[in-house]
């Protein structure tokens, strides 16, 4: 290496540190953003810890027997005697069922046959009608499944079942045994915040000073485009991995979160996708033209797929082929994998590089598209 | 008075007309996402894979696994005799669920009339894990009811004459269990919460920014009224999308509208004061656009997620339940799929049309007073 050569590296290494400083100081005296980007994650941690269940531990039962008798009212004492299932008054008509469902007062109904005792003992079928509330569709059948249960114990008591063979399923859940929503959300939720942090912040970040023409002074400094571009991103990747580091620990202290595999792992796959994030965050503030245009484009362009197409809350296997493709294009699927891959199986490198290698590759087309982007912008 | 509130108004829909780029994406942009979201948010499982560890190889245990496949919710991923496969299966998500059939199985059948299987699913997704549950739980009672035929096929007659009762299931207002009725009416209210909170907060702070606020505040512009003027366009707008898109919901998705659209956009109207009050109140703690994004950001996250608009409202604890009282989003919801849905009319939603006037009158009067001490 020449002594030029070298002269010139140290140069740029030097006006590098100079405008890192520079970017450093304008994220630490904004005290209050920097207060905002630390502490809400933890907020929405404990939010989702709490907030986010699925089962309904009080089902609202209302049984309608137009002509009450001592079965109705031994079905009523196995709804009353069961922790799962708050009682409803009783009532004989099917009216007030329909009245209160539309309500929502009520969660599953029960309706018997007028004369049920008398059919019954007179060696006829009589019917009972169990009806959930199915505008959610699973919650109302979990719902349903349950009374049903209830139900059954009910004929069984009164030797009245259809008789069958019975097979009886033992279901074991695997790697999250207890159905823990928290831990399901965690990696999910490190997720949004990277890309909230990542992507958004440094989109609006570049795309201010474009607004206010400081960026027209940055580029006619002796500064290289990657210089600024390296500049802008490396605070935001340090505010990103404390983010994970402080939700991870939360997740750990006060939820219990389990911790299979490997730590480093996981940082090491965290800072990939928070890089992921940042020269998407670049490229967006390149193509845009205000902070308002950068941040819906930010918003619609990532925050969203990243919740919805990520198989965060839905599952991908459930979505029609053209988005299962598309979430193919999602960095946050397949950071998700990597997550729940380390925290819940306990997987390594071996399992998780093929997706750790598509993020790899999606790191470089962005950083690709994103500096010719900003460079051609000096001509 | 007056005056200066139609100039001022005549200035804010020429600012917002004159950006075709914010403009295009206030309406297209929602549209999108109601078309992509709408598709992409189901529980229902189509397709998943299935280890089969048969430890019975009869022909009871083969037919129960032509049960599996034959419902189209399940392929065979693999067939073994052990389970270790079907573990490392498992592991590297080359299967969701395993299915284990204990070597006596049909014996079990045929003497005893009950067996046990062993289910064993991947819960890194517990929702996916319940349906695929679910799933799994409805086809083995048919190859139950299938086994009792076969097995008493000689004494089913007698069967018959056996007195007993008869139940049936209904689900009611979506029979068919269709995710898109339950999600379209909350992914629109949900999209103009975001549309509606984010542009009155940004449009504010943007004035402070640009420096623009505080010419504002020294003419003899009336606070209420530069409010008013300011909030009036957004509301608009706001209005105007939630319209398009039930219009879409109706056409596009055959979301049924079962109710009156009069009380729908009754709560409407009053569920965006209460999105553009916490807009305004955004706008008044930040001071850069950043600040104001995040902010608004994380409350919609808050509000969002205790919402009712995945996960039931009434499945959290009593506590977060009783804050969630104070949600807007949560009324509104409810209302809009009770409206949508089940056709409930006035006398079934004020009780979340009176909470969506409250919180909406509060907070935005809330927002003013607070604009108001931070200009004085």
């Amino acid at each position: 290496m020449t002594t030029a050569a070298r002269r010139s590296i140290a140069g740029a290494w030097r006006t590098l540190r100079a405008f890192m400083g520079k970017e450093i100081r304008h994220l630490l005296r904004d005290r209050q953003t920097l207060a905002i980007l630390l502490f809400l994650p933890l907020a929405q941690l404990l939010l989702f810890g709490f907030a986010v269940r699925t089962d309904i531990r009080s089902v609202r039962v209302l049984v309608v027997a137009p002509s009450p008798d001592h079965l109705s009212a031994a079905l009523r004492a196995r709804f009353a005697g069961n922790g799962r299932f708050q009682l409803l008054p009783p009532t004989q008509h099917t009216d007030s069922l329909d009245l209160m469902m539309r309500r929502g007062a009520v969660d599953v109904g029960v309706l018997l046959q007028p004369g049920l005792a008398r059919h019954l003992s007179a060696g006829h079928h009589p019917q009972v009608l169990v009806v959930s509330d199915g505008i959610d569709p699973n919650t109302g059948t979990a719902m349903r499944t349950d009374a049903q249960v209830v139900v059954r114990e009910w004929q069984e008591a009164l030797g009245a079942a259809v008789p069958g063979v019975r097979v009886d399923v033992r279901a074991r859940m695997r790697f999250n045994p207890t159905l823990e929503s928290v831990n399901l959300f965690v990696p999910g939720l490190i997720a949004l915040i990277l890309t909230m942090v990542t992507v958004l912040m440094t989109a609006i970040s570049l795309s201010r000073e474009k607004e206010r023409g400081t960026f027209e002074v940055l580029l006619v400094s002796p500064l290289r485009p990657w210089q600024i571009i390296v500049g802008k991103v490396l605070p935001y990747l340090a505010l990103a991995m404390a983010n994970v580091s402080t939700v991870l620990l939360a997740a750990y202290l006060v939820f219990d979160v389990p911790f299979r595999g490997s730590l480093s792992l996981l940082l090491a796959s965290s800072m990939l996708f928070s890089l992921v994030g940042l020269a998407l965050g670049v490229l967006l503030a390149a193509v845009t033209s205000s902070q308002l245009a950068a941040m819906l484009a930010a918003l619609g362009g990532t925050m969203l797929p990243n919740t919805m197409l990520s198989g965060l809350i839905f599952p991908i296997a459930s979505m029609p082929a053209p988005l299962q493709l598309l979430t193919n294009i999602v960095p946050a699927r397949w950071y998700i994998e990597v997550v729940r891959g380390i925290m819940l199986k306990g997987a390594g490198f071996a399992l998780l590089w093929p997706q750790l290698l598509v993020l790899l590759v999606m790191l470089l087309v962005l950083l690709g598209l994103a500096i010719r982007r900003t460079s051609v912008r000096l001509g | 008075m007056w005056r200066a509130l139609r100039v001022l108004l005549h200035k804010e829909f020429l600012q917002i007309r004159r950006d075709p780029v914010i403009l295009r994406m206030l309406f297209i942009m929602p549209m999108v996402q109601l078309v992509v979201l709408a598709n992409a948010a189901t529980f229902e499982v189509r397709q998943s894979h299935l280890w089969v560890v048969d430890q019975d190889r009869t022909a009871a245990s083969r037919a129960l696994i032509t049960h599996f496949t034959a419902s189209g919710r399940f392929t065979v991923a693999g067939y073994t005799g052990a389970a270790d496969a079907g573990d490392a299966a498992l592991l590297d998500g080359s299967a969701s669920a395993m299915l284990v059939i204990p070597g006596n199985f049909s014996r079990d059948v045929q003497r005893d009339g009950a067996a046990t299987l062993q289910l064993v699913l991947n819960a890194e997704n517990g929702s996916e894990a319940g349906v695929i549950q679910s799933y799994a739980m409805e086809i083995l009672r048919r190859s139950a009811q299938e086994l009792t035929a076969s097995r008493g096929s000689s004494r089913s007659p007698a069967l018959r004459n056996t007195p007993a009762i008869e139940v049936r299931v209904h689900s009611r207002y979506n029979p068919a269990l269709d995710y898109r009725r339950f999600m379209v009416p909350g992914i629109l209210v949900q999209l103009i919460t975001l549309i509606g909170t984010l542009m009155t907060a940004l449009n504010i702070v943007r004035e402070k920014e640009t420096g623009t606020l505080d010419q504002l505040n020294v003419t003899p512009i009336r606070p209420a009224v530069f409010m008013a003027a300011k909030l009036l366009p957004l509301w608009i707008i706001g209005m105007v999308e939630f319209a398009t898109g039930v219009i879409m919901a109706v056409v596009g998705f055959d979301v049924p509208l079962l109710g009156s659209p009069l009380i729908l956009f009754a709560g409407a109207a009053l569920f965006l004061l209460a999105a553009l009050g916490v807009g305004l109140w955004v706008s008044t703690v930040s001071d850069t656009q950043q600040q104001a994004l995040f902010v608004t950001f994380s409350l919609i996250m808050v509000y969002i997620l205790m919402s009712g608009l995945f996960t039931p409202v009434r499945a959290m604890p009593d506590w977060v339940g009783a804050i969630a009282q104070a949600n807007p989003l949560m009324h509104f919801i409810t209302l809009v799929r009770a409206v949508m849905l089940k056709g409930a009319g006035w006398g079934d939603v004020w009780r979340q049309l009176v909470p969506l006037g409250g919180i909406g009158v509060t907070i935005l009067a809330l927002a003013v007073l607070q604009y108001r001490k931070r200009t004085a």
